[in-house]
């Protein structure tokens, strides 16, 4: 599947935005958020920010974003129409929160319920995110447990990491926790991830030319000619190959730069103090970024699409 | 709405026959032909005369070739367009509703007027059936000539999809595959036709005819395998010729 870059920054950058709102929130609902107002509201803030970029950049990539308006009239049906809905309302616990630390609100129950709601929002939006992709019965590499797995872990992998720079940057008690959960979620990331590529290996679609022609299976039938002798839609969006062996180099820098050494930078976090301390953690955002841009980029271009069978595959 | 119809009056769809398609595209270029004006129109295309022409078609035609046990090559033409398909999933992930599946006849469509151009139905479809049109920003697909099927401008003959009508093999048929007794349900039961990918669970309605076995001896048509007169020589030949055969055979 051709490898758009409004929809890889979308999912990146929105599932760190949830992850962020809801680490946030599950400290704040432990008692473990500082008392500080500033970084609250800046770590919402991001929070925001991330989601909305996010969010705008996957209508950015419409034909017609004037009426992305629509996207939110089929939820009965269709998992982007529910992911819509989702987003929107995710917004409200989230300006309430942002509220909450502005006016200096302190009920408890009150910051129980706006917690626990950007929780579940949050939650329940990416996980909408993850079953567009996973719904799909047309692409193998993404109709299995791995997609809603995967998403899930790294929209709180990527969040926690940043919270964790917040946390070291500005020296609070609890960025020994926060790193824990940093660290607690990389090593699931790196581990579910790998699996996934595993799974890749072995993993093809019950279509083949056979069933898609009717005329004979791997081996007996081959495309002769294609429809037309220059590329189309079809092609280009959903033809798109990458070769095993740049998709292998790229494997391993994916898992270097977003999970291995966010991790050893993260450690080194802890056990450093002043500066060093905070330029480890911002390292970390900066590699864990990376690293999670090239992993959605791979969930893209190592995507293949039963249409390809009419296109010269044999197996997708 | 893009919850599918949960039955329809009628299932229309194409019924392909694989052993007679030459592979002519003229299917595809009348299909072309017809939109230029009406339900999808125009069919756009890119740099049409220059060096990467790109454009929308409905119906594409692909050619495969099999390899028999003999292991002799068979070219077979593929023509494909949309399948109508009773669980269209490219109905239900549309997410603003502009994909619809008519509860009438069963025919898909793309509502133009509402379709945010997100590309998503295309992913869902297994058959390639819908395409964008980027100088509109929205998707397009084959409407069974929904635009001409109904036309009563037209003469009934001619109330059929364009591909079907231009077909100058006969290759391509049209009507009720809900309906048993129609007659490309019948075609279909009696040739065998057969549902594309069946596994992806969508429930195409279009049926293909397998290409027939190829008649290699001359005993499968009825004729005899070599040319030879019943009492060997001569027989029904001239007075010359008997003649010079004896003169010859001495």
């Amino acid at each position: 599947m051709h490898p758009a870059k409004s929809v890889i920054f979308f999912t990146t950058s929105s599932g760190a935005g949830y992850g962020l709102l809801i680490w946030f929130a599950l400290f704040g609902l432990l008692n473990r958020m500082p008392l500080d107002r500033d970084f609250a509201l800046v770590v919402l803030g991001v929070s925001f920010t991330l989601v909305t970029a996010g969010l705008l950049s996957s209508t950015a990539h419409l034909g017609h974003p004037e009426r992305a308006w629509r996207a939110l009239s089929q939820w009965k049906t269709s998992w982007l129409s529910r992911e819509g809905v989702a987003a929107i309302l995710a917004y409200i616990p989230m300006f309430a929160y942002g509220y909450i630390w502005f006016v200096g609100i302190e009920d408890r129950n009150a910051v129980a319920v706006v917690a626990g709601a950007s929780i579940v929002l949050s939650l329940v939006t990416v996980y909408c995110t993850a079953m567009i992709y996973a719904s799909l019965k047309t692409i193998r590499a993404w109709h299995n447990g791995y997609t809603v797995a995967g998403y899930l872990v790294f929209s709180l992998m990527t969040g926690a990491v940043l919270l964790t720079f917040f946390a070291h940057l500005r020296q609070f008690d609890m960025r020994d926790e926060v790193s824990a959960a940093a660290l607690l979620t990389l090593g699931v990331g790196l581990i579910v991830k790998q699996s996934y590529w595993r799974f890749l290996q072995t993993a093809s679609s019950p279509s083949d030319i056979g069933t898609a022609t009717g005329l004979g299976g791997p081996g007996k039938t081959t495309l002769l000619e294609g429809p037309h002798t220059e590329s189309n839609y079809l092609m280009d969006e959903m033809g798109f190959r990458i070769a095993r062996k740049h998709a292998d180099k790229l494997r391993v820098y994916a898992s270097l730069l977003g999970f291995v050494l966010p991790i050893a930078l993260i450690v080194a976090a802890v056990f450093l103090g002043g500066w060093t301390e905070v330029l480890c953690a911002l390292f970390a955002v900066a590699f864990c970024a990376v690293g999670i841009l090239l992993e959605r980029w791979l969930f893209f271009a190592e995507a293949r699409h039963v249409v390809t069978l009419y296109y010269g595959a044999a197996c997708a | 709405m893009t919850s599918l119809p949960k039955t329809t009056d009628k299932k229309l769809g194409l019924v392909i026959d694989l052993d007679i398609c030459v592979g002519c595209h003229a299917c595809a270029v009348n299909c072309k032909e017809w939109n230029t004006s009406g339900h999808s129109a125009p069919l756009t295309d890119k740099d049409p005369y220059g060096g990467d022409p790109a454009g929308v078609w409905f119906n594409r035609i692909h050619t495969f070739e099999v390899r028999e046990e003999s292991g002799a090559g068979r070219t077979v033409h593929f023509p494909k367009s949309c399948l109508h398909c009773e669980d269209a999933p490219c109905v239900t992930v549309c997410p603003t509703g502009a994909s619809y599946k008519r509860e009438e006849d069963g025919i898909v469509l793309v509502n133009a007027d509402t379709c945010i151009g997100c590309k998503l139905c295309s992913w869902a479809c297994p058959y390639g059936a819908r395409e964008y049109d980027e100088s509109v920003g929205v998707m397009k697909k084959c409407t069974l000539c929904i635009d001409k099927i109904y036309n009563e401008t037209l003469r009934p003959e001619s109330r059929v999809p364009a591909c079907v009508s231009t077909c100058p093999a006969g290759a391509r048929h049209f009507g009720d595959l809900g309906d048993p007794d129609s007659e490309v349900s019948k075609l279909s039961a009696a040739r065998g036709g057969y549902a594309l990918m069946p596994e992806q669970d969508c429930k195409p309605v279009n049926r293909y005819l397998p290409p027939r076995p190829r008649k290699k001896e001359a005993a499968d048509i009825g004729a005899s395998s070599h040319l030879q007169s019943k009492d060997g020589d001569l027989e029904g030949a001239g007075l010359l010729a008997r003649l010079v055969d004896r003169v010859l055979s001495r």
